[in-house]
């Protein structure tokens, strides 16, 4: 549904966006990370018609979004960042007239209206002006404007910024759902958000794009991802660490924690091995050695981590 | 027949937005007063003792310098400052449709304070018998300098977020066309020594020759044209104004 190839976007000396390309699919939902100013709002702007790229093409459906400017917006549903909406209408007119503005009339609108009223749960305040709403009604109604045609393609600008927790987890649950047959591009520098709905996360950093993969992908790239964590009672760390180092399959042994009788290990595991093959020879050898274990797991590798190691590589922290 | 559709949302929504505050009504109620004040006080419209709205229409451009700015001077600078203009202009319509359907609604709103200013036709009615044609010729050279007026606002309104800065400038291009044929300032220009060819252009950018011959009720093609174009071209810069500010800002 959308295709971008080789975007590129110049403001004055400076590369706002510099050679991206990807493209996401119906049923698909692209996480797009990256710190503050790494493009992520000019590329979104520039999917959406807003700004012209200085280089680069993107398509909509098939529609060029410089060719054919009216066709590739009819495809798209957006919420540009901070939410902006008309202050001085009330929510109603307000939908009314993005529906009017979408080609929406008579009972059709009226059905769209209730339809985003009742998804975006705004029925509370329909008759009351923007201005006088709290943030996260301010955000709903404006999403709610964006998808008020049911549109095949969405771009969101980091949509649960300044929700509370619940509203977050509402609003994530919706993208998941309507992601299962739309495509939908949003960003967002919540990383748990990435986990909790998107089906392919970008991250982009300096304009250009560092890693494109599923969550679980660039889990795996974590520094810590496949250790083993081990807390041990009763045993010294200058008995565990040299039995544990021997095994073939541990890379390098870390001694976490060790206070009182409680040892707390992470154990990295070399090149190659299967999930799980970690785990069990260090299960294996505190048995024969009849250590007291806690707890014993794999570490799934932490989104954050790779985040930072990949935005961040001068500052890289080694776990 | 879409493109009307789109240009009627934006228009409704903008005249809407007129009403949903006490703009609109602070602004209808400040035009009559002041076009009354003018007429009556400083227009000397009984000791005239003529059946004509001269002392009524003769004060429009300069009551129009300050209240069409202030009309037009939130069109595209309050979308700026919200934000909204990203909502507008992302939606499936061109951004000449957004220009017309603002434009449209601001100058609709203009039309109806003009025509609030009934009763002194009325008025006029009762006292004489004025040439009623000659009054609605008055009319309508208002409405089109009103137009001109906005499209100006509407074209500094897009250049910044500010609607203070807007409605200055917008004032100052105004009043410059209300003070370019005037013989002080075709004199001074003449004291320069600039090409008579150049000062017979600005002079001709004049509004007030055009204004007049409204006033006298004379309905020429030319005047017309001459509204026609001002707005048509301040439009258009509003267009150029707002596709690079897309594009470069």
């Amino acid at each position: 549904m959308i295709q971008v190839q080789n975007l590129v976007k110049t403001f004055g000396p400076k590369r706002a966006v510099n050679g991206v390309t990807f493209s996401v699919e119906k049923g698909e939902v692209l996480g797009f990370l990256g710190p503050n100013g790494a493009g992520k709002s000019t590329t979104m702007r520039m999917i959406t018609g807003f700004i012209p790229p200085t280089d680069g093409t993107v398509k909509v459906g098939g529609y060029d979004i410089q060719q054919s400017p009216i066709e590739a917006k009819k495809l798209i549903g957006y919420l540009p960042e901070n939410a902006p909406a008309y202050n001085d209408m009330t929510v109603l007119s307000f939908l009314n007239f993005a529906a009017e503005i979408r080609g929406l009339r008579g009972e059709e609108r009226k059905r769209a209206v209730n339809r985003v009223v009742e998804m975006c749960f705004l029925e509370t305040v329909l008759y009351q002006s923007i201005d006088t709403l709290s943030k996260g009604f301010r955000h709903r109604t404006c999403f709610a404007q964006s998808i008020i045609h049911d549109p095949p393609v969405l771009v969101l600008d980091e949509p649960t910024d300044g929700l509370d927790p619940n509203q977050k987890h509402e609003v994530r649950g919706l993208i998941r759902r309507m992601g299962q047959n739309k495509a939908i591009v949003f960003s967002t520098h919540i990383l748990e958000e990435v986990e909790a709905a998107c089906t392919r996360a970008i991250i982009i950093d300096r304009g250009q794009i560092v890693a494109n993969g599923t969550p679980e992908e660039l889990k795996r790239k974590a520094d810590g991802a496949g250790a083993v964590l081990l807390k041990l009672r009763g045993v010294f760390a200058n008995a565990a660490t040299p039995k544990l180092s021997a095994l073939p399959t541990a890379r390098k042994v870390n001694v976490v924690r060790e206070e009182n009788d409680l040892l707390v290990l992470r154990i990295y595991p070399r090149e190659g091995l299967k999930d799980g093959e970690l785990a069990r020879s260090v299960a294996e050898s505190a048995w024969q050695e009849k250590w007291v274990v806690e707890d014993l797991h794999t570490e799934e590798g932490r989104l954050d981590e790779v985040f930072r190691s990949i935005t961040m590589p001068d500052t890289k922290v080694n776990a | 027949m879409n493109a009307w559709h789109n240009i009627r949302a934006v228009a409704k929504r903008q005249l809407g937005s007129y009403f949903n505050s006490p703009v609109a009504y602070v602004f209808i109620v400040i035009f009559l007063l002041l076009a009354g004040f003018f007429t009556f006080m400083v227009g000397q419209f009984f000791e005239r003792n003529r059946a004509s709205l001269e002392s009524f229409f003769m004060w429009h451009p300069w009551l129009y310098l300050f209240l069409v700015p202030a009309a037009g001077m939130g069109l595209w600078a309050e979308e700026r400052r919200l934000g909204t203009m990203e909502l507008l202009l992302t939606m499936p319509i061109t951004s000449w449709q957004a220009i017309v359907g603002k434009f449209l609604a601001a100058w609709a709103f203009l039309a109806l304070a003009l025509l609030l200013t009934f009763p002194v036709v009325i008025t006029v009615n009762y006292l004489g018998s004025p040439d009623n044609g000659v009054i609605f010729c008055g009319y309508v050279g208002s409405f089109l300098l009103a137009g001109a007026y906005l499209a100006i606002s509407s074209m500094t309104s897009a250049i910044t977020r500010s609607q203070v800065v807007s409605f200055i400038i917008a004032i100052v291009i105004c009043l410059f066309l209300i003070l370019a044929g005037w013989p002080p300032v075709t004199n001074l220009l003449n004291s320069w020594n600039l090409p008579p060819a150049l000062v017979d252009t600005v002079a001709g950018m004049s509004v007030m020759p055009h204004f007049e011959g409204f006033q006298r009720g004379v309905l020429d093609v030319r005047d017309l044209v001459y509204f026609l174009s001002v707005m048509g071209f301040a439009l258009f810069t509003t267009g150029v104004i707002i596709r690079s500010l897309r594009s470069g800002h």
